[in-house]
């Protein structure tokens, strides 16, 4: 079972967790962005993500299909957030649900690193004396 | 042929809006498009990288785009 999602609303990560909690599963990994509070030393007051709302989803499934056609996991759940975040507030959360543990840890770490190079979401830092898209000049 | 073309992230910044309209003769493939923009808007060339979709889906250098696809600059990522 795949669940995605995209919403300017707060991510629930209890609820989240108990979405992948399956009888059939022995391990879930998690894994929960947050917004940190500076980058390379500079104050970060919030961060602004911005998505390409139906091709962002279309690569998140795609994601996810790729994971359960790769490792043998029940259940996948990809949420991330837009708008506006505070510091400390939860940009993504991804968690899996597998019989065993070694595939819900690569799974996990797939799917995060797979959503950083393909999704079609953007993410600007504010800082006090200006903001920058992050990883949009070499 | 007009095309218009969705901007995302700092492509925004760089048309100074959401979608704009160019006009390509010739073949219209990805790469025309690309090089219309690029003459348009220099800034583009300062990029990390950046990619053509064509609905919804990452684009090749060589597809031919059609009046009716909906088709967006892809600046580099950075979800998570």
């Amino acid at each position: 079972m795949i669940d995605i999602k995209l919403t300017e609303e707060p991510l629930d990560i209890s609820a989240c967790v108990e979405w992948v909690m399956s009888p059939e599963c022995g391990g879930i990994d998690v894994f929960i962005g947050t917004v940190r509070n500076a980058t390379k030393g500079k104050t970060v007051l919030r961060l602004e993500f911005e998505a390409y709302e139906p091709m962002a989803l279309k690569e998140m499934q795609k994601i996810a299909d790729q994971t359960m056609q790769k490792w043998p996991v029940q259940k996948i759940l990809l949420h991330h957030r837009t708008g506006t975040l505070a510091i400390g507030e939860v940009p993504v959360i991804i968690a899996v649900a597998a019989a065993h543990r070694d595939a819900a840890f690569d799974a996990c770490r797939y799917i995060i690193d797979t959503l950083k190079q393909t999704v079609p979401i953007w993410k600007r830092e504010i800082f006090e004396d200006g903001e920058v898209w992050v990883a949009a000049h070499p | 042929m007009k095309l218009n073309v969705l901007a995302f992230g700092i492509a925004k910044d760089i048309f100074s809006g959401s979608a704009i309209d160019v006009e390509l003769t010739g073949e219209a493939t990805v790469t025309a498009l690309r090089i219309s923009l690029e003459n348009q808007f220099p800034r583009l060339k300062q990029l990390a990288s950046y990619m053509v979709a064509v609905n919804n889906e990452y684009a090749s250098a060589e597809d031919v785009l059609q009046l009716r696809d909906e088709i967006a600059i892809i600046p580099p990522v950075s979800g998570g």
